[in-house]
């Protein structure tokens, strides 16, 4: 018994001074360890209150165990320890409950501090609206006309171990959020169907995207950088795989960027009203269609159009694919209410849409020979 | 408590005249009495326990390493889901109702449950509702994948047909729970030994008084939103679809009324039994008797008002996360009183450390580091980046692995001499505490680490950054699985009655009624209530 316990006793502390060892891994620059100090003047706040917390629960933990191992050292029948036949005292018991409730009122004054600053979204110097949907990102600035999804850029060869995977495996994104540094930036966040949450450690915002409501959170970045970060609320089958990747630039290079951009906007509406008066032929379609496919459909539908039975429905020799046409184009456009299948006019081109309805009608033995073109999405989208 | 000599000899006198014991299938179906009920609840809620174990091992063999290798995402999220619900109602709930039956009559010197047919029906439901929930993995679509909290719309409109199964299921889990808190409540209040006065009652009865309560107060409330998904789901209901008027958030605060004092029910009863295991090996009284009660009714009460500390991201008002901070901290009082009052009873004690011991102070060590992450996580601005992380996974897997189910396994090993009258075997019982003690540390305590550095839970795979420790979680994860079935082998074991015959008192410092009648327990006890002093 006596090894026993000895053993005990070393399992034990071993647990007490992991944490301490992993603060000073920390130090060392380490992040695989702990919170990160983030770059913002809030996310340092946090790592300060997070840091005390632990401290003083080291503190809690190392008094109370030792307390009680050295009463397993010292008072064991095996040392001939007579039972002592104390069972209460009122000073013991009024100083160990009055005593920790003056450390969580200490505890409670800069974590409420901390908080009411968290919270306080006023005087932003521009907004961005979030808005999460199954499995990607959309983020509009609300000054402009800049708006676009952001999505898993992983190739699905790493993920399915057939590649090697890169540095940034699952955090990494097409089109990241650009934002200024030094300047309050607000989110505005939501969703467009479950329930999704923003989360950037390194600014320290985790707000739920809740459908049909906005939720605020803000922040100031001091540092330009990459910062990553992924979706914190269980939202499907891919909520794994919804990364956000943020890039803070200075003013100057942020102005810049956004004038491509809406450059960028400029030109991507020019060519849309010139394919939209074009004919593609069918192999352009269906080329385009199957990249279109692979991007915004499969991870539902799968690869093989064949769906997931039971929750995502084939288009494999489905109805829709093979006889109603407007349907079909109806449903892309749309979505269809109270089911996962989005409204994809925002989120395709009219061309695009055309592509991939093609590519769908005509793809794995949905042998139409169809062929839908933008003009044909597009006097649909407006006849309505 | 006080002696009962007297009775005892009533007692095997009674057993020799009547009360044949029958046998066969039709003995554990049509049962009512509190011994075999007791049995059949903790043999349950044993193999629901290793049912859900193995969907763990399935979930860690995915982790093991970066990228999909063995499920695919969809079933992963039925993995976590089915994982959570068994655990939390199939294994820990009913091993807590099954200590119930076997200990409260006994403690209290009854001769049974006050409500022995309603005893019967509250068990045997228990696997229908069970059988639904398995059977929905099966189906096209898969079981619920979105959660054991199941939170809407992911389990109303986005979520697949299976899903009236489940809350068909967790309708019978909860009447089940409401029938046996109701057989509790009236067995303690009504049928206590003469002059078993309320703070004369042992720890593990009013412990388990105070969590009936709790259940009374709270299934209803799961009972309700469950049904509100039901008619949100298929009868076109909006209680949760802001577009029909309703809000997804609400779906969280009745979910989270139910799901905080839901917690203490797992964890109260456990308090219970490490308070009377500690003064036993300590050969010393519980420090504190009255302060324990007390905390413990607190705990009770103020597991009210702290629901939505686990939505502090949902975007509460700034004063609404002020006052569930503030109300969370609170509750670490009453529970730091306990773990005090534990630690003072060891104090000048004379220990010793048989394995029901062993697991108690296993249970006092990591369940307050489980508290300890608590009252870190309750800190609003910092529970912003610990919210969903693998730290909230390391968390209440601290207090429910290593709080509750270690409480269990105390509890099984203090009281099972007495429900078989032979001694288990120590050899396995100490290959048992040790094989589980490392390997639920290998397996929850890294997990404070990615959860830290930004592993998101509920997620198949991850960033490469998570690799190593995830691995060690995963050979933890084996191992502890593993180590259970040793647990099992003991078990087998001891039931069938091979090994040293147990005294009636089989412990040397064990005080309490359930240790003045034989070892094993007679099938009928106290007929005549005995007299407390």
């Amino acid at each position: 018994m006596n090894l026993l316990t000895k053993m005990f006793v070393t399992i034990v502390t071993m647990f007490i001074t992991l944490p301490t060892l992993a603060q000073s891994l920390e130090s060392e620059g380490r992040s695989d360890l702990n919170l990160r100090s983030g770059v913002t003047d809030i996310s340092s706040q946090v790592y300060d209150l997070h840091m005390l917390m632990f401290m003083v629960c080291v503190g809690i933990a190392v008094v109370v165990f030792g307390v009680m191992f050295i009463s397993m050292f010292l008072h064991r029948k095996s040392r001939g320890a007579k039972p002592a036949n104390f069972h209460e005292s009122v000073k013991v018991e009024i100083a160990w409950t009055v005593v920790p409730f003056i450390i969580l009122i200490l505890m409670a004054f800069p974590a409420a501090k901390t908080l009411i600053a968290m919270e306080d979204t006023s005087e932003a110097d521009m907004t961005v609206l979030v808005t999460g949907s199954q499995w990607k990102w959309h983020y509009k600035y609300m000054d402009s006309d800049v708006e676009f999804y952001s999505t898993l850029a992983t190739q699905q060869e790493q993920i399915r171990n057939k590649f090697a995977k890169g540095e940034n495996y699952l955090l990494e994104v097409d089109r990241p959020l650009v934002i200024p540094t030094g300047q309050k930036v607000r989110f505005l966040i939501t969703s467009d169907d479950v329930i999704h949450s923003w989360w950037v450690p390194d600014f320290a915002i985790k707000k739920d995207a809740n459908p049909g409501f906005i939720n605020e959170a803000w922040t100031n970045v001091n540092e330009p950088g990459v910062y990553r970060g992924q979706c914190a609320e269980l939202c499907g089958k891919d909520h794994g795989f919804m990364p956000i990747v943020v890039i803070a630039k200075t003013p100057q290079e942020y102005e810049e960027w956004k004038a491509e951009k809406i450059a960028a906007i400029e030109t991507a509406k020019a060519e849309e009203n010139r394919l939209l008066a074009m004919n593609m032929s069918m192999d352009d379609l269906m080329t385009s269609g199957q990249k279109v496919y692979l991007a915004k459909c499969a991870a539902c539908h799968m690869p093989n159009g064949e769906g997931l039975p039971g929750v995502f429905p084939a288009i494999k020799g489905s109805a829709v694919a093979l006889k109603d046409r407007t349907g079909h184009i109806d449903i892309l456009l749309n979505g269809r209410t109270g089911t996962a299948m989005q409204a994809f006019s925002k989120q395709l081109t009219l061309s695009e849409i055309a592509a991939v309805i093609t590519y769908q009608r005509n793809a794995w033995g949905n042998n139409t020979g169809d062929i839908v073109q933008a003009s044909e999405v597009h006097t649909y989208a407006n006849g309505k | 408590m006080s002696t009962a000599t007297d009775t005892l000899h009533h007692d095997e006198h009674d057993e020799h005249h009547h009360h044949h014991i029958p046998k066969g299938i039709k003995r554990w179906l049509l049962t009512t009495n509190h011994k075999d009920i007791g049995t059949l609840y903790l043999w349950f809620s044993f193999i629901m326990f290793l049912t859900g174990g193995a969907m763990a091992m399935i979930i860690r063999a995915e982790l093991f390493q970066p990228g999909l290798q063995i499920v695919d995402p969809n079933f992963f999220n039925q993995m976590t889901t089915v994982h959570g619900l068994i655990m939390v109602f199939g294994a820990v709930m009913p091993a807590f109702t099954g200590l119930a039956n076997w200990l409260i009559p006994m403690m209290i010197g009854a001769p049974d449950m006050a409500l022995p047919r309603m005893n019967n029906w509250s068990f045997w439901i228990l696997p229908f509702a069970f059988l639904i929930l398995l059977s929905s993995l099966f189906l096209e679509g898969g079981g619920p994948a979105f959660g054991w909290t199941f939170y809407a719309p992911l389990s109303t409109t986005y979520s697949s047909d299976s899903t009236a199964l489940f809350v068909f299921s967790v309708h019978i889990m909860g009447i089940s729970s409401i029938m046996g808190a109701i057989n509790v409540i009236v067995t303690i209040w009504n049928m206590r030994a003469p002059g078993m006065t309320w703070m004369k009652m042992p720890m593990f009865v009013w412990t388990w008084l105070i969590t009936a309560f709790l259940l009374i107060a709270v299934m209803p409330v799961l009972a309700g939103v469950v049904t509100m998904v039901l008619t949100d789901k298929y009868f076109g209901t909006s209680f949760f679809n802001a577009a029909g008027g309703g809000d997804p958030v609400m779906f969280q605060h009745i979910f989270w009324f139910f799901g905080h004092p839901e917690v203490y029910i797992m964890i109260l009863p456990a308090f219970g039994i490490i308070s009377h295991i500690i003064p036993t090996f300590a050969r010393k009284p519980l420090f504190g008797y009255a302060s324990m009660v007390y905390a413990t009714a607190s705990i009770a009460l103020l597991s009210f008002i702290v629901w939505a500390h686990h939505m502090f991201t949902t975007g509460m008002p700034v004063a609404a996360e002020m006052f569930f901070m503030f109300a969370t901290m609170l509750i670490s009082v009453p529970t730091g009183v306990k773990v005090f009052n534990w630690v003072a009873t060891m104090w000048r004690g004379s220990m010793t450390f048989e394995v029901p011991m062993l697991f108690a102070i296993a249970f006092v060590v990591l369940f307050t580091i489980g508290g300890l992450s608590g009252l870190m996580l309750a800190i609003t601005p910092v529970d912003f980046q610990y919210h969903d992380t693998y730290f909230v996974v390391a968390h209440f897997h601290y207090v429910l692995v290593t709080g509750a189910i270690f409480s269990i396994m105390a509890a099984a090993y203090y009281w099972l001499p007495k429900w078989t009258g032979v001694m288990y075997d120590n050899t396995l019982a100490k290959w048992h505490f040790w094989a589980s003690l490392v390997s639920v540390n290998v397996l929850f305590f890294p997990m404070h680490f990615v959860g830290l550095a930004g592993m998101p839970r509920r997620i198949p795979d991850y960033a490469l950054q998570f690799a190593d420790f995830n691995k060690w979680i995963s050979i933890g994860g084996f191992a502890f699985g593993l180590s259970q079935l040793i647990f099992l082998a003991l078990l087998i074991k001891a039931c069938r009655k091979k090994g040293e015959p147990a005294s009636a008192q089989v412990w040397e410092g064990a005080e309490g009624l359930e240790w003045e009648i034989p070892s094993p327990a007679p099938y009928h006890t106290f007929e005549t209530p005995p007299i407390i002093k």
